[in-house]
């Protein structure tokens, strides 16, 4: 047994043990590394992300490339304060509304070619030339997508035909949410597995 | 000037997003390249305004002394500590990265590694086989999470003289009937995102302006 002597690992290790402490009950070790995550992440993030873009999407192009036009972000940055105070709370409209139309008038030629004529084209097949078993699995595939926007289709009442593949939908649909569960568990069990690797081996070094 | 104002920006910023897509002139490209430029230092000025957020719902906690108010120290410092490491040691080493390492991935790992006690005992609940579809959501459950482990790779038998394993299994599972319903929720989902991000540029959805004047 090699008890590690890296301060960082002993950081690591008791701030784990105070999450897990949770598991008997709510109590003030976890509460005080909640907090801690929520304080510590919080400033991690708005470092990343107000100094990547006010740094490198702003100062540097301004003031040192003298690409002027970068200032009119900066402007409307500067602007989303006004929503702190009450009589000047609707000029913050103007950068909501430039970023979400920003927004908008990227993801619709985006979307449509990778959500929708991507994925439609995938999962159209040419049977000639497959081997059986790849054709029968493609053409539950085409089913399945077809049926599952069905189910999805509420401008008509499901009634007849309808409701029969809005049932074979639904079935498609519970099957996909089984899987995603099983493997979501998988994915949640293969982390605790991590980090109990990471107390038992980094930080006790009782398993080698 | 405080409603119409928004609206023709958002009219215009999508217009021009969405000309360049089907134009090849270079000033296009040009606006649009600046234009996500622009989005991304209001993305970054956005983040200030959270953070101050969280500290005003913090001090207003500290100072009204509310439930657990003493835990409200304990974020204020570790937001300020993370900053200050940054602006005084950078981030591309020091404590900045220390504390990354150190304290934020181990407790966010550990955090989310919490749910799968959780999800143990909410899977008690959702994979009981009382109708024909939560018995669906039970085997695919159960074939996905056996295939994915050293005893599923064991676990093989065969049927009229072909070899059938729970691996080959579960991987088809996956790979057909899931993504059949995945793909056609993402089409779903593609054609309501492009209904509404069209709402919005011709403003006829207008909710992110928030309250009526």
């Amino acid at each position: 047994m090699a008890v590690t002597h890296d301060l960082g690992i002993w950081v690591a290790g008791i701030l784990t043990l105070a999450i897990f402490s949770f598991l008997y009950k709510d109590n003030p070790f976890y509460r005080f590394a909640e907090h801690l995550l929520v304080g510590v992440s919080a400033g991690y993030y708005l470092v990343q992300y107000f100094f990547s873009a006010a740094y490198k999407k702003l100062w540097v192009p301004v003031f040192q490339e003298g690409h002027h036009v970068l200032l009119v972000g900066g402007i409307l940055g500067l602007l989303m304060f006004t929503r702190l105070f009450r009589r000047t709370e609707w000029i913050s409209r103007y950068p909501v509304a430039f970023y979400i139309a920003a927004w908008a008038g990227y993801v619709i030629p985006s979307y449509i070619q990778v959500r929708i004529l991507q994925q439609a084209q995938d999962t159209m097949f040419n049977p000639r030339g497959m081997p059986l078993g790849e054709a029968l699995s493609a053409l539950i595939l085409l089913i399945g997508v077809s049926t599952t926007l069905i189910y999805f289709y509420f401008s008509a009442e499901h009634r007849g035909p309808l409701k029969t593949l809005s049932k074979v939908g639904i079935t498609f649909l519970m099957i996909g949410f089984g899987a995603t569960f099983g493997y979501n568990v998988m994915g949640r069990v293969s982390l605790l597995i991590g980090r109990f690797q990471f107390l038992f081996t980094d930080w006790l070094g009782i398993v080698h | 000037m405080k409603r119409q104002g928004p609206i023709i920006l958002a009219f215009a910023i999508g217009m021009l997003m969405l000309i360049q897509f089907f134009t090849p002139a270079a000033f296009f490209k040009e606006a649009y390249n600046t234009i996500l430029d622009w989005k991304q230092v209001v993305l970054g000025f956005t983040f200030i305004l959270g953070t101050w957020s969280l500290i005003r719902y913090h001090y207003i906690k500290i100072n009204r002394k509310r439930e657990n108010w003493q835990y409200s120290y304990v974020t204020l410092a570790g937001l300020a500590i993370t900053v200050l490491a940054a602006l005084i040691w950078k981030t591309a080493e020091g404590p900045y990265p220390w504390l990354f390492n150190n304290v934020q991935v181990p407790m966010q790992s550990t955090m989310f590694s919490l749910l799968a006690f959780f999800v143990a005992s909410a899977s008690y609940r959702a994979f009981r086989a009382r109708t024909f579809h939560a018995t669906l959501l039970l085997i695919a459950g159960a074939l996905v999470m056996l295939g994915r482990v050293p005893i599923g790779s064991y676990l093989s038998g065969s049927i009229f003289g072909v070899k059938i394993s729970l691996v080959a299994i579960s991987d088809w599972v996956l790979n057909v009937p899931n993504a059949a319903a995945k793909r056609g929720i993402m089409i779903g989902v593609g054609l309501g995102m492009t209904a509404t991000a069209i709402k919005i540029i011709l403003g006829i959805e207008q909710t992110y302006l928030g309250k009526t004047d």
